[in-house]
């Protein structure tokens, strides 16, 4: 395990360090620097203090534990990997990201998940424990979002236009959400159980990343939101 | 080379500030180092700063801080002054001389009182007097630049990184209750001295990150009411949007946030709360032409307090958060963390949702 102390570092000299460094290490005093690991593969990193925007965009699997919060477009296009956040996340996060895992521990930005897509074996997955702000799912075109929302502290799951323009891929909301509001082109219903089970792999996986046990999760019910048509721009300007 | 206003130039940017919540004093040092982090959100164009509580000594004066292109034109609108306001203090704004920060203009302060004789006759309230003549300077005379005009506070800005702007102008020897900075990303304007941010009129100022696409709308129904738009850029309009809607028109802060950053007419409908239904109704009907789209994040500085606020689709990041008696806000939390590590309640808030700090009654 090698250790790189971050602080008045800028993130040129960062990155720069840990393509140089071995495959595990523990970035010390981040405050700031942008592009960690952009890119990057076969690392396992660990973040003290607050990585900047743009954390491990493009990422091509390698593993990120940040045990603080996080700011802007985590896992911007990243590919393949895992990112494990402790704390919150800012706006954006897994932007037109097309593989791998963004699991957090307590809240999103707006616009989580934006243009998420998926192709063939790869699937990109974000959980989010707490709340989503709004926009959550926008234009999402693939890959799976799930929202938990553990420690709501009164507040809704998700905030205003969840799934603007959503036309692929699949949306879990855990609870009821009959005071959401949805655009016309997609549909919300209760998870039917083999839907639960598309996703009990990851949700498993999450519980042992931060301790909480899978049957609580569980015992409530999930709504799930999927785009209805596989043109859902047909009718917007023109018939076509 | 041509100037602000002269040229348009179809971009992003920092901000940072800090509050105590008990009107204690902290030096300008702190806020300069919220800036490191956020280094690469500016390009080296613009940065600026805003402290509230700086001039106790002339707390009752109007502090203009001006920028001037020759000593004849500063000549020139002393004399204009003079006709106008008791000038109780003329000074050069102190600076030091670093490398990277060149080409700097005449910068000058007065600290003034309008002559009562004055307004008796043109029968005018005192701020408005002095909003009238920062407009009048502003847009009739050429070189002259009018970038401050609060009781208490002050702006100071410069072409540079903000960083380099705080060493600069000395802000480790002013000591304010309230401060806030900008690092500048121009993208319509090719980046003057003048239009560095924050922006100011009266004790209010604007620190803006973000590229409003309602300028020209905004701007037309602003200047029927006196505001002279000289710079062409939008935060210079958000201030006096600002000035008019709290000073001019009476709102509050949050009614005036309720203007800029209107709720949709769909989330407006699905209130169910009738009063408040109806008074947003009442403001995006009354202030339509106010309505700021596209992307923006704000902090307003005024006398006792501070707003932060996003555009109502939250197109730009904005971090807040506590300790003890202060309150820091930013673009990132990398800039909250440098000012306090143990900063708490670290939350962003959703667009279109103001958030005011206003300092304890009495203690600024």
């Amino acid at each position: 395990m090698q250790t790189i102390d971050a602080a008045d570092l800028d993130y040129r000299t960062v990155n720069e360090a840990l393509r140089e460094a071995g495959s595990d290490f523990i970035i010390e005093g981040c405050c700031g620097q942008r592009f960690i690991a952009a890119g990057m593969s076969g690392k396992n990193l660990t973040i003290n203090g607050i990585p900047g925007n743009a954390l491990g965009a493009y990422l091509n699997n390698a593993n990120i534990t940040v045990n603080a919060n996080a700011q802007d477009a985590v896992g911007d296009t990243m590919n393949e990997g895992k990112i494990l956040i402790h704390g919150n996340i800012g706006d954006a996060a897994g932007y037109a990201m097309r593989g791998g895992k963004i699991y957090v521990k307590g809240n999103a930005g707006y616009r989580a998940g934006i243009h998420m897509k998926a192709y063939k074996e790869k699937i990109p997955v974000m959980i989010i424990g707490g709340c989503a702000g709004s926009f959550l799912g926008e234009y999402q075109a693939g890959g799976v979002i799930i929202v938990l929302g553990l420690h709501k502290d009164g507040r809704p799951i998700v905030g205003n236009f969840p799934c603007t323009g959503m036309h692929g891929g699949k949306m879990f909301l855990r609870g009821g959400c009959e005071d959401i509001r949805f655009p016309k082109q997609v549909t919300a219903r209760c998870a039917a159980a083999d839907e639960l089970e598309e996703i009990r792999e990851y949700l498993s996986e999450y519980c042992s990343d931060f301790g909480y046990p899978i049957d609580e999760l569980l015992s409530e019910p999930f709504t799930v939101i999927t785009p209805d048509s596989k043109t859902p721009y047909k009718q917007m300007y023109v018939a076509n | 080379m041509k100037i602000e206003g002269q040229v348009r130039i179809p971009s992003g940017c920092a901000i940072s500030a800090a509050i105590s919540k008990d009107g204690n004093k902290m030096s300008g040092e702190m806020i300069i180092n919220s800036m490191k982090p956020m280094h690469d959100r500016s390009n080296g164009l613009g940065g600026g700063f805003a402290g509230y509580g700086i001039y106790p000594e002339y707390k009752d004066f109007y502090a203009f801080h001006m920028f001037f292109d020759s000593r004849d034109t500063r000549k020139k609108c002393e004399a204009f002054l003079k006709e106008r306001f008791e000038i109780v203090q003329s000074e050069i704004i102190p600076t030091r001389k670093i490398p990277a920060i060149t080409d700097e203009p005449i910068i000058w302060r007065y600290f003034a009182a309008p002559l009562k004789s004055v307004l008796v006759s043109l029968q005018s309230e005192e701020k408005e007097f002095v909003a009238k003549t920062v407009m009048k300077i502003n847009a009739e005379m050429p070189g002259a630049y009018v970038f401050s005009s609060g009781r208490n506070m002050g702006a100071f800005k410069a072409v540079g990184f903000p960083e380099d702007v705080g060493v600069f102008y000395k802000l480790e020897e002013y000591e304010g209750y309230s401060w806030t900075a900008h690092g500048r990303y121009p993208t319509n304007t090719p980046g003057w001295w003048g239009g560095a941010h924050p922006f100011t009129l009266l004790d209010y100022s604007v620190v803006h990150n973000g590229e409003i696409s309602s300028y020209d709308a905004n701007r037309r129904f602003i200047e029927m009411f006196g505001y002279k738009c000289t710079l062409q850029t939008d935060t210079e309009v958000i201030t006096y949007i600002m000035d008019y809607l709290l000073r001019v028109q009476g709102l509050t802060l949050g009614e005036a946030a309720s203007v800029i950053a209107a709720p949709f007419w769909s989330t407006i409908g699905a209130k169910t709360d009738l009063e408040n239904r109806k008074k947003h109704t009442y403001l995006r009907t009354m202030f339509s032409s106010l309505l700021i789209t596209g992307p923006f994040s704000i902090v307003l500085g005024f006398d006792g307090g501070l707003m932060a606020l996003n555009d109502r689709l939250k197109l730009r990041s904005m971090v807040v958060g506590e300790k003890d008696d202060k309150v820091f806000i930013a673009s990132e939390e990398a800039a909250i963390r440098t000012m306090e590590p143990n900063a708490e309640n670290i939350w962003s808030p959703a667009g279109g949702e103001p958030v005011i700090v206003q300092v304890k009654e009495g203690v600024f």
